[in-house]
């Protein structure tokens, strides 16, 4: 292969000197001596967090500490990491609750599975599950790792309804169209 | 218009493609043929026609004729002759084909149709698919997707009907759901011939409900589930149990008796969760029993043997094998008798049948089950693949009806027989009556899924595995070989019946020609006991399963030729697609307990 020489230009006096540039880098390190902080002194202060943050999915209740979730099994059929497993069960008579028929006898999330993608909340009809604040999650074994229905409505709590749907469902079987 | 040549035939035209079908079809069939898709929720193919759904609204019309004349009237633009089409819309499922019919299913006013019916239908239907055990198989859900106007218009309060009535034992019914398509009504009428169901009240109040006094307490109640197209009867045993899209399908056939019904196994990471009939319409239709649905229980059942045992003692299969091989080989020629099973598959059967010959022609007897026959699809003959045992010659005769093993019995008592191999049967229950002092008499070597009388008396037991843990064939009273698949895994521990026969078979080569010491479970190597394999020989030695394999037997099932069999008397009345061949003219029943030819186990 043919080698073109290439002709340098000489270096300048100030480019021998280096002087501009270390100027410029003391400019550059002035400004963010004096600029307000981008970091955040994590564990003692801790983020805020934006609206729509996909956190640890929990079980949530609604304001009157009853439970949502029907076990339709959708977020576990969703799931793309296979991480939920739920165990249906009926609603037994005489409960107050068995117009709602179904409720999870067992619900299991694997956190070491879940990767945080959030179709289990939107894919959930009765607004049982969702992905909250809780971003930083621990565990010394595999099993705490794997969260439970009652370690998930303890990370969950209570979120506002919009609808009350059994509620209404219950009323309407009292006072409704019947014959 | 072609005519086609079979008089029988109709040729019909269906969004402009024409297709010749039998006389008497209706549209829906017609269309199905050509996979047009036609919804609908009332008809169901095995019941009578009802027409009170209306979701089957199609475009009809009638090739134009000069009606004084009877001459076609043609069409100038297309140069065809002119179609009537009537103005509006006939149902499918009552319309039956005719000569020269026109249908048109993709039109603005077919899809108008189904649209308003599917939103009549949805005004008091409850918004329940998340806690409905139908969700994903339902029709009123596929459709309402395919056909539905995808909102609600409708600002009313729904009607309120009760919704869990407990309608039998098996049966529970949310009247909310039900779109009133008779379906259930016409079923118990028409083929359970128990008439408990109708509807009471009038309008959008109609309520499904038994008779007063009466409950839905048929053998057959649960096949309303099955063909209910909405979750409106719900079985009480599945009830909130799975979602029915997580299940595994797996084709298997009922064991409950000689029927051979077709089934499907649903399955999920190794439990079953229910059973449903698979459509066989030469042996089962549609249908099958309660009784026969509840079989998938034993698999979990707590006497389930899970591992094998030497005189008592929980042992691993290898020493199992071994301690069983012992017995054979100390036990001497002619003092060993086998107890063979109607419930072993064909192949496990003749493995039998191999193991009877390796030890010297020993001779082998059957249980027989009788019990009642119901004439539809519950059989007198409760084994399921006793003519399997006579097509692959492990008996020549049926076994007696009462005290089957009476002969055997005789024989213990006469110190006769001295080792006893029993293939899945308990010998002291009633139908096969030996008495536990008989037993005790004799070195038992017991093959079996469930602990019983038998096992825990038995030198040896051998845990094998259910019909949902295994591959193989039954035969059913018709002589229809059929096969069944694994659904499940077995139990930790339990290893193939096909493997355990083979290994037995191996032990009592060894013990036949030498005192060889080779282990026997390393004799019957993996690969010659499985069941493509058993059907190599199978096939070559058995003449009337020459022309198949396990492979080819379609899934529902090939007949095999009875008339060699024709003159036993069978347990078996008449039933669903199920003639006797012999009614009464054998009456001579059968003397004895089984025995291949050889050596006749009776005294």
């Amino acid at each position: 292969m043919a080698t073109l020489p290439v002709e340098r230009r000489p270096l300048t006096l100030a480019e021998r000197s280096y002087l501009p540039q270390i100027a410029r880098g003391l400019k550059t390190t002035l400004k963010h001596i004096f600029s307000p902080n981008v970091t955040m002194e994590y564990p003692e202060v801790q983020p805020e967090i934006p609206a729509g943050y996909r956190g640890v999915p929990t079980l949530v209740t609604d304001p009157h500490g009853r439970e949502k979730c029907v076990s339709c099994q959708l977020c576990e059929f969703v799931c793309p990491p296979k991480a939920i497993r739920i165990t249906p069960g009926a609603v037994p008579e005489g409960s107050g609750r068995e117009h709602i028929e179904k409720a999870p006898e067992e619900f299991k999330i694997d956190m070491l599975r879940c990767i945080y993608c959030g179709l289990c909340q939107e894919v959930c009809p009765e607004e049982a599950i969702f992905l909250q604040n809780q971003f930083s999650l621990n565990g010394l074994t595999r099993e705490e790792m794997v969260h439970d229905k009652k370690r998930l409505y303890e990370l969950g709590g209570s979120l506002p309804d919009r609808h009350f749907k059994w509620d209404k469902k219950k009323a309407a079987a009292e006072h409704g169209n019947a014959h | 218009m072609i005519q086609p040549a079979n008089p029988d035939l109709v040729t019909v035209n269906i969004d402009g493609r024409e297709i010749a079908v039998p006389k008497g079809t209706n549209v829906i069939e017609a269309s199905r043929k050509l996979s047009i898709d036609i919804p609908h929720y009332c008809y169901h193919e095995k019941l009578s026609v009802a027409g009170n759904c209306r979701m089957c609204l199609i475009e009809m019309g009638m090739p134009a004729v000069d009606p004084a004349t009877k001459a076609p009237i043609i069409d100038e633009a297309t140069g065809k002759q002119k179609i009537n089409w009537i103005p509006k819309p006939v149902i499918g499922c009552g319309t039956n084909v005719s000569p020269g019919m026109h249908i048109r299913t993709t039109t603005p006013m077919v899809k108008d149709a189904r649209e308003s019916v599917m939103e009549f239908l949805l005004v008091n239907h409850p918004l329940d698919c998340p806690i409905c055990d139908q969700a994903g198989e339902c029709k009123l859900q596929e459709q309402a997707t395919g056909y539905g106007r995808g909102y609600s218009r409708y600002i009313e309060e729904k009607n309120v009907k009760p919704k869990r009535s407990v309608l039998g034992p098996h049966v529970t019914l949310d009247d909310e759901r039900c779109i009133l398509c008779s379906r259930c009504i016409r079923f118990s009428r028409e083929i359970a011939k128990d008439d408990v169901l109708g509807f009471t009240d009038r309008g959008s109040y109609s309520t499904l409900t038994c008779f007063p006094g009466r409950e839905l307490a048929n053998n057959y109640s649960l096949n309303t589930v099955d063909i209910c197209p909405v979750g409106a009867l719900t079985s009480t045993d599945f009830r909130f149990k799975m979602r029915v899209w997580f299940l595994k399908q797996t084709n298997s056939i009922c064991t409950e008796s000689s029927v051979g019904t077709n089934t499907v196994v649903w399955s999920r990471e190794g439990v079953i969760y229910r059973i449903t009939p698979r459509q066989n319409d030469g042996v089962n239709d549609t249908w099958m029993t309660d009784s026969g649905r509840m079989l998938y229980k034993q698999v979990l059942a707590p006497e389930r043997l899970k591992s094998a045992a030497v005189r008592g003692a929980a042992a691993s299969a290898e020493d199992a094998l071994r301690a069983a091989a012992e017995l054979l080989r100390a036990s001497e020629a002619g003092s060993i008798a086998i107890v063979g099973s109607g419930r072993s598959s064909v192949e496990e059967q003749f493995l039998t049948r191999k193991l009877a010959e390796a030890l010297g022609g020993a001779p082998v007897s059957l249980v027989s089950r009788v019990g009642e026959g119901d004439g539809l699809l519950l059989s007198a003959d409760r084994n399921p693949n006793l003519r399997g045992a006579l097509v692959t010659g492990l008996i020549q005769s049926l076994p007696p009806v009462t005290a089957s093993l009476a002969a055997l019995g005789a024989a213990i008592d006469a110190g006769k027989v001295k080792t006893v191999i029993s293939i899945g049967e308990d010998l002291t229950a009633a139908e096969a009556g030996l008495s536990a002092e008989q037993l005790a008499k004799v070195s038992l070597i017991t093959l079996g899924t469930h602990a019983s009388a038998t096992s825990a008396a038995a030198a040896v037991v051998l845990p094998t595995l259910t019909v949902f843990e295994k591959s193989g064939t039954f035969v059913n009273q018709q002589f229809r070989i059929q096969k069944f698949a694994k659904a499940v895994p077995g139990p930790e521990g339990v290893g193939d019946d096909l493997a355990t026969l083979s290994a037995l078979i191996a032990a009592a080569k060894a013990g036949a020609s030498a005192s060889e010491a080779d282990t026997p479970a390393a004799a019957a190597s993996a690969a010659s006991c499985d069941v493509h394999a058993v059907w190599a020989t199978l096939a070559a030695e058995v003449p009337a399963l020459g022309t198949m394999t396990y492979k080819t037997i379609p899934d529902d099932g090939l007949l095999l030729d009875g008339t060699p069999y024709a003159a036993l008397p069978f347990a078996e009345g008449e039933a669903l697609h199920y003639k006797p061949a012999c009614a009464a003219e054998t009456a001579a029943a059968p003397e004895g307990a089984e025995s291949r030819a050889k050596a006749p186990a009776a005294a």
